[in-house]
């Protein structure tokens, strides 16, 4: 058989799927840019919080400020990643022409999008892991009353989260320009981070609190809470997360061009 | 066994973008096992045309077959049986060569080696570089290894040697060459005459959206009725010149000067024209050097075609 003689065939879609993801995780971690929105800034919200919280003087209910930051920055780091990093990835993908490549091989368009899926749940694992450490090293004690229901309440919380959020950005990238998206994800990022509920309380947002709890920045913020701080799954929250994701996969599934 | 269908059949296909109409009723049919070239200028058709048998664009008029499958119904039995490369671009900015080609090696069931395939292209040197910092013509020809990596039956190869150097250009005809002998069906679009010329068993020559000419480049420079006539002699023309030699040659012909000593003559290929050709210069008191009864090529077939240079 000669060097070229065709043997076509796809590889089966698990394995496809796989190197899909291997080979995104891989590009996100390399970024400079994306490395320092999924850890460096979180990292740097908490050590500032928790060194800083005595003189912003907010409420914090009797808690002490690493037991409410921390979640609140588990939050911050599913979002930064979930919405920024995935809207400016697939953005770039979409001007560079990446997707329109993988159009043409033997990975289906739901296998690409289970990659990425998979690529995105790799990386925040790794950046949970990172600042669950970091906010144990800090003191963050999360409540022990009931771990179970502490653990599904924030499992859950971090999945519809994570869901709501790449919907979200997987629609502004498919609409807007790379470069539009890149300014977009970076500036939505920044007003949530801020004014969205994510790591402070919305409480602590004073007569604005209500309107800001609709937002999936306070949702997830919340919910991880919710569950780390009293022990209780907040349906509320979750539903809300649920709502975002239902609508931002509906959004995108309408509006996105591959191209 | 000879195969059933051709590898590609276009079938009056038109595509428009708003009011712009981009390929017009066009149908052509590509052989197993062949080199095809598809030439013409930019903005001809070219792409839009690859692009709707790769499945990327679905036909507004006209049938697509591919393999002998609709590229848009039979779309996942398709993708894997076919290779394609892009015109430009493809890749993650930051991903390495070596990387990307692996990458695309994974997805397919029995992918050729990598090491192999990343040496006959000349990648081996700058498999660790990121795309974004390859050259033009490394950037193609990676992009040629991806579209041949998973043993396609068909590749699509949309300007492969844009933006390569003549050395590179060589390599990878000798490429395609090697490939085509190993039973891969090849459409290579190009607005290259010495590309079609040098490699394609086939060419169709599309202008404004439609077939204008298809034939092997033999038959197409053959069927001509002009040629091209080089001049060149041994003192400065006389003012006027190019005016008065198309005067006595007739209305038939060409003259353009190219500089004080020589000048092209495009008109009919028989004696006559040389004889009259020479009898201007006795007339002119100018003796030629060269008068040279050039070869047809492709080009002057596109100019004779459509009147129009084939050059962007």
């Amino acid at each position: 058989m000669s060097t070229f003689t065709p043997a076509p065939g796809g590889a089966t879609l698990p394995r496809m799927v796989l190197a899909q993801a291997r080979m995104e995780a891989r590009l996100m971690l390399r970024n400079g840019e994306q490395l320092l929105l999924a850890i460096v800034i979180p990292v740097i919200v908490l050590f500032g919080g928790v060194a800083g919280a005595d003189r912003i003087g907010i409420d914090l209910q009797g808690h002490r400020p690493v037991d409410i930051l921390t979640p609140g920055v588990l939050a911050l780091a599913v979002m930064s990643t979930a919405f920024t990093s995935v809207a400016i990835a697939t953005g770039f993908e979409r001007r560079y022409g990446v997707i329109k490549l993988l159009g043409s091989s033997p990975l289906p368009r739901h296998g690409l999008l289970l990659g990425k899926v998979l690529a995105l749940l790799n990386v925040v694992v790794l950046q949970l892991v990172v600042l669950v450490v970091v906010g144990l090293a800090l003191g963050w004690e999360p409540t022990l009353d009931h771990p179970l229901r502490s653990i599904v309440g924030a499992v859950l919380a971090l999945a519809l989260g994570t869901a709501a959020f790449a919907a979200l950005g997987l629609f502004v990238a498919g609409v807007l320009r790379a470069e539009a998206t890149l300014a977009l994800a970076n500036l939505v990022y920044l007003l949530l981070m801020a004014g969205g509920g994510v790591v402070l309380p919305t409480s602590a947002y004073g007569a604005a609190s209500p309107v800001i709890s609709w937002l999936p920045s306070a949702a997830l913020g919340d919910g991880m809470r919710e569950a780390l701080v009293h022990a209780s799954i907040d349906g509320r929250s979750l539903l809300v997360l649920a709502a975002w994701a239902a609508v931002g996969t509906l959004l995108t599934a309408r509006t996105f061009r591959w191209e | 066994m000879p195969a059933p269908t051709p590898a590609v059949e276009v079938d009056g296909l038109v595509m428009a973008y708003g009011d712009k109409v981009a390929v017009d009723g066009l149908s052509l049919e590509v052989a197993r096992g062949s080199i095809t070239a598809v030439l013409g200028p930019n903005g001809a058709g070219k792409t839009t045309t690859l692009e709707t048998c790769e499945g990327y664009r679905v036909p507004q008029k006209g049938t697509v077959r591919v393999l002998g499958l609709d590229p848009q119904r039979d779309r996942a039995a398709l993708l894997p049986r076919i290779g394609v490369m892009l015109q430009s671009g493809g890749a993650w900015s930051g991903v390495r060569a070596r990387e990307m080609l692996d990458h695309m090696a994974s997805l397919h069931a029995r992918p050729l080696d990598t090491d192999m395939l990343s040496d006959r292209l000349g990648l081996a040197d700058c498999g660790r570089t990121p795309y974004r910092r390859l050259s033009g013509g490394q950037q193609q020809r990676l992009g040629l290894a991806i579209a041949l990596v998973g043993r396609p039956e068909l590749v699509f190869v949309d300007e492969p040697t844009a933006g390569m150097d003549p050395q590179a250009r060589r390599t990878t005809w000798e490429l395609l060459e090697e490939v085509r002998a190993d039973g891969v069906t090849v459409v290579l679009t190009t607005h290259h005459m010495d590309e079609a010329e040098r490699l394609a068993d086939r060419i169709h020559i599309i202008d404004r959206g439609r077939v204008i000419a298809s034939g092997t480049p033999g038959e197409l420079t053959r069927e001509g009725r002009s040629a091209t006539i080089r001049l060149v002699v041994n003192r400065p023309f006389p003012d006027g010149a190019p005016e008065s030699l198309r005067v006595d040659l007739g209305p038939d012909t060409e003259v353009r000067q190219l500089d004080e000593v020589s000048m092209l003559i495009h008109g009919p290929a028989d004696s006559t024209t040389l004889g009259l050709v020479s009898r201007w210069c006795e007339q002119h008191d100018v003796l030629p050097e060269t008068l040279n009864l050039g070869q047809r090529n492709l080009e002057d077939v596109f100019l004779e075609l459509t009147g129009r240079e084939l050059a962007p």
